[in-house]
């Protein structure tokens, strides 16, 4: 995945994306990330007028829709500060996805600025804030599922640096770690068999393991495997990053 | 609920072919990691490298093609042009006429299987003989390959052992040593009484016409030093400017194919056999073939074309290692096929447009690629083209009424309340397809639309 360079970090204040996921599923890993950023000391503004960042159209193939709220985001965002985002996926929509389906318009100039001002939270925090290690404890063995849209991103080993430096925290690995949860937005609902397949396989490998927690950087993998998880009567503990970085906090002396 | 034609192939899909796809492509991709990471520093510069080189070809295939054309006739062989499949075929046909030839020995080639070479020369009463193991295979059982490299890939040991039974070559023994020893017996006598020989390319070099065939079975050897007569059927897209280049693209090919450090047998063909040379074919032919392939060219896709066939895209997909290559209705299947199937067809292009669906775009296939194909972005290249031209897909939501709620902010926050419902209704009686889809396998998690904004706010209060 093309990786844009990025806009140099200037003070302190940054915009939250939610996502659509955290808006209507995942209120607490959106809120764990404003706990996060704060005790990084950054002031974080929340855009009302924001909604999605336009990759379910995206991925259908209907381009034109996807646009449109393409547009409404990057007006949404327009102010000069960088946009944290608790999701590789919509991160990567708007750094990568956004750009090729803005191609052959005029406004992609615009849709490119947004990109390289746009960071995965974990991303933002070791690469954005040069922050090595994170304070706090928690007593827990952790799996984290890198997801498929941190692919060639520095997201993943930030993730793992973060989490691996928690102290109490042991990181254990899984089989097929390379391997998609399955999810892919409008795939786990046009392909159920395949997806739930998929996701099965990762289950059992993570279950395999036996950590105490699952832990992803994306609500999407997270919703995947803890339905499935919850459907088959599999016992599942998923958090995301946001989630496990603040319970860490809470322990800090 | 409608499903897409892929997923319902995979729901199909018997849980011992499953396991034979499953467990055959993930040892391919595993071992090819291992190989290429112990072996290269730096892989992925290898890959990019490797991409640059065949991205230039593709893009300068108007003076490469004449340049190779002129090559090759300089070297002694024939250059034939065939813009379709049929034409191809023809081309064959009238070669081995000429010659009075009847039986043809063939080393594998994905070409021949795109152009359906072997059934056209069999209606015309010639024996096309396939001579790789997996493609003899493939051949005896009346199947089709289902995967680039590994054509029985979804066969197992004991499938193989009873069809070499039912086809008189030999008691059931499925040991791998006793199948290849059988067909080994059998194949040998049909090279002997063989008239000419038809072998694909895995790289033509423009600067000095020299033909590439890599084989691990030796058959390729076996087909040229038994026939007087030499066929190569070539994709236009398989050109090398240099010989140097041949250093980077065997190594890649090789690692990421079947993941060896090389090919067993590489056959470098500079030409037909030189006067006063006892053995080797007279008469050399190289059929280039378009068959769509100036359609990808033109497309927003070309870089599909860099493609050297390694099936590493196959092995790696969790889509391909669910559903089997069958499921993907063609000679290419997997990521690269999801690409360069429905764009071959040219202006059919919606009889597959349903397969760069196929795929949540998890990029493992892009990460894997010897020739650094951005396969996730011409997946959703495709996608667009295909709702662009109105081609129904089943299970894709429909986009515009999000879009209209995601552009409005009032409306957003309305639906974000107004979701609740959804813990209420039971699944059957949700409204929206999708939700619908997916509950049919896993539970929708509570609805917390809007708390966030509120917690948010009550915390700055």
């Amino acid at each position: 995945m093309a990786f844009p360079g990025r806009t140099p970090i200037v003070g302190r204040r940054v915009q939250l994306m939610a996502t659509c996921l955290c808006d209507a599923f995942h209120d607490d890993a959106a809120a764990a990330t404003v706990e996060v950023l704060e005790h990084l000391g950054c002031e974080v503004a929340f855009p009302e007028g924001q909604t999605c960042c336009g990759q379910p159209a995206f991925n259908a193939g209907d381009w034109e829709a996807s646009r449109r709220v393409v547009r409404h985001t990057v007006r949404t965002f327009s102010a000069a500060a960088p946009v944290v985002v608790p999701s590789g996926s919509c991160a990567a929509m708007l750094f990568h996805g956004a750009a090729l389906e803005f191609e052959k318009e005029g406004d992609l100039g615009e849709v490119e600025e947004l990109g390289r001002r746009t960071w995965e939270l974990a991303d933002f925090i070791v690469n954005g804030l040069g922050v090595r290690s994170w304070p706090g404890r928690l007593e827990a063995s952790v799996a984290l599922h890198r997801s498929c849209h941190t692919r060639g991103t520095p997201s993943g080993d930030a993730a793992a640096l973060l989490l691996g430096s928690i102290a109490g925290v042991r990181l254990v690995e899984f089989g097929e770690g390379e391997q998609c949860c399955g999810f892919g937005g409008t795939f786990s609902v046009g392909f159920p068999n395949i997806s739930a397949a998929m996701g099965n396989l990762k289950l059992d490998h993570v279950l395999a393991a036996k950590p105490d927690v699952l832990v992803s950087g994306d609500t999407g993998c997270l919703m995947q495997l803890s339905g499935l998880a919850a459907r088959e009567g599999k016992p599942l503990r998923a958090m995301h990053l946001a989630q496990v970085l603040r319970d860490a906090l809470a322990a800090t002396p | 609920m409608k499903l897409q034609p892929i997923d319902q192939a995979a729901a199909a899909l018997s849980a011992e072919t499953r396991a034979a796809v499953y467990d055959g492509s993930k040892v391919g991709h595993e071992k090819r990691t291992r190989l290429l990471f112990d072996h290269y520093a730096d892989p992925d510069r290898l890959r990019s490298l490797a991409g640059e080189i065949k991205q230039h070809v593709v893009e300068n295939l108007d003076t490469y093609l004449p340049a190779v054309e002129a090559r090759l006739t300089a070297n002694g062989a024939r250059v034939h042009w065939a813009s379709t499949a049929e034409a191809a075929c023809e081309a064959v046909h009238s070669i081995l006429r000429a010659r009075g030839a009847t039986k043809l020995v063939k080393s594998k080639t994905m070409v021949s299987e795109e152009i359906g070479l072997e059934a056209y020369l069999r209606e015309r009463g010639i024996e096309a003989l396939e001579t790789d193991l997996g493609e003899f295979i493939v051949q005896l059982d009346h199947d089709t390959p289902s995967h680039i490299i590994k054509p029985i890939i979804h066969k197992n040991r004991r499938q193989i052992a009873e069809l070499f039974e039912r086809n008189g070559l030999g008691a059931y023994d499925d040991a791998p040593a006793a199948i290849t020893r059988r067909a080994r017996q059998y194949l040998r006598h049909k090279y002997l009484a063989a008239d000419a020989a038809l072998t694909g390319a895995n790289f033509v070099v423009a600067e000095s016409g020299r033909l590439v065939v890599v084989t691990n079975e030796g058959n390729a050897r076996f087909c040229l030093a038994a026939t007087r007569c030499h066929i190569a059927l070539v994709g236009i897209e398989k050109i090398l400017p240099t010989d140097r280049d041949l250093a980077l693209f065997l190594n890649l090919l090789a690692r990421s194919g079947t993941a060896q450090q090389l090919t067993v047998y590489n056959e470098f063909i500079l030409g037909p056999s030189a006067a006063g040379q006892p053995d080797g074919p007279e008469e050399m032919h190289v059929i280039f073939v378009d068959n769509g392939r100036t359609d990808v060219l033109a497309s927003d896709c070309r870089d599909i074309l860099r493609c050297i066939r390694c099936g590493a895209c196959l092995n790696v997909c969790p889509v391909y290692r669910q559903a089997g290559g069958h499921a993907y209705r063609g000679v290419y299947p997997g990521p690269v096929g999801a690409v360069l199937s429905p764009l071959m067809l040219g202006e059919r292009f919606s009889e597959k447009a349903d397969l760069p669906k196929a795929s949540s775009l998890c990029g493992a296939c892009h990460e894997v690629c010897p020739v650094d194909i951005a396969i996730p972005d011409l997946l959703l290249r495709l996608r667009d083209k295909a709702h662009r031209e109105g081609v129904p897909s089943p299970g894709t939501p429909p986009m515009g009424p999000w879009a209209a709620l995601a552009t409005r902010p009032a409306a957003w926050r309305a639906a974000l309340a107004g979701g609740r419902i959804l813990d209420h209704l039971p699944a059957s009686l949700v409204p929206i397809p999708a939700i619908r889809a997916w509950e049919s396998k896993r539970e929708l998690p509570p609805w917390r639309g809007g708390e966030f904004r509120k917690w948010l706010k009550m915390r700055r209060q």
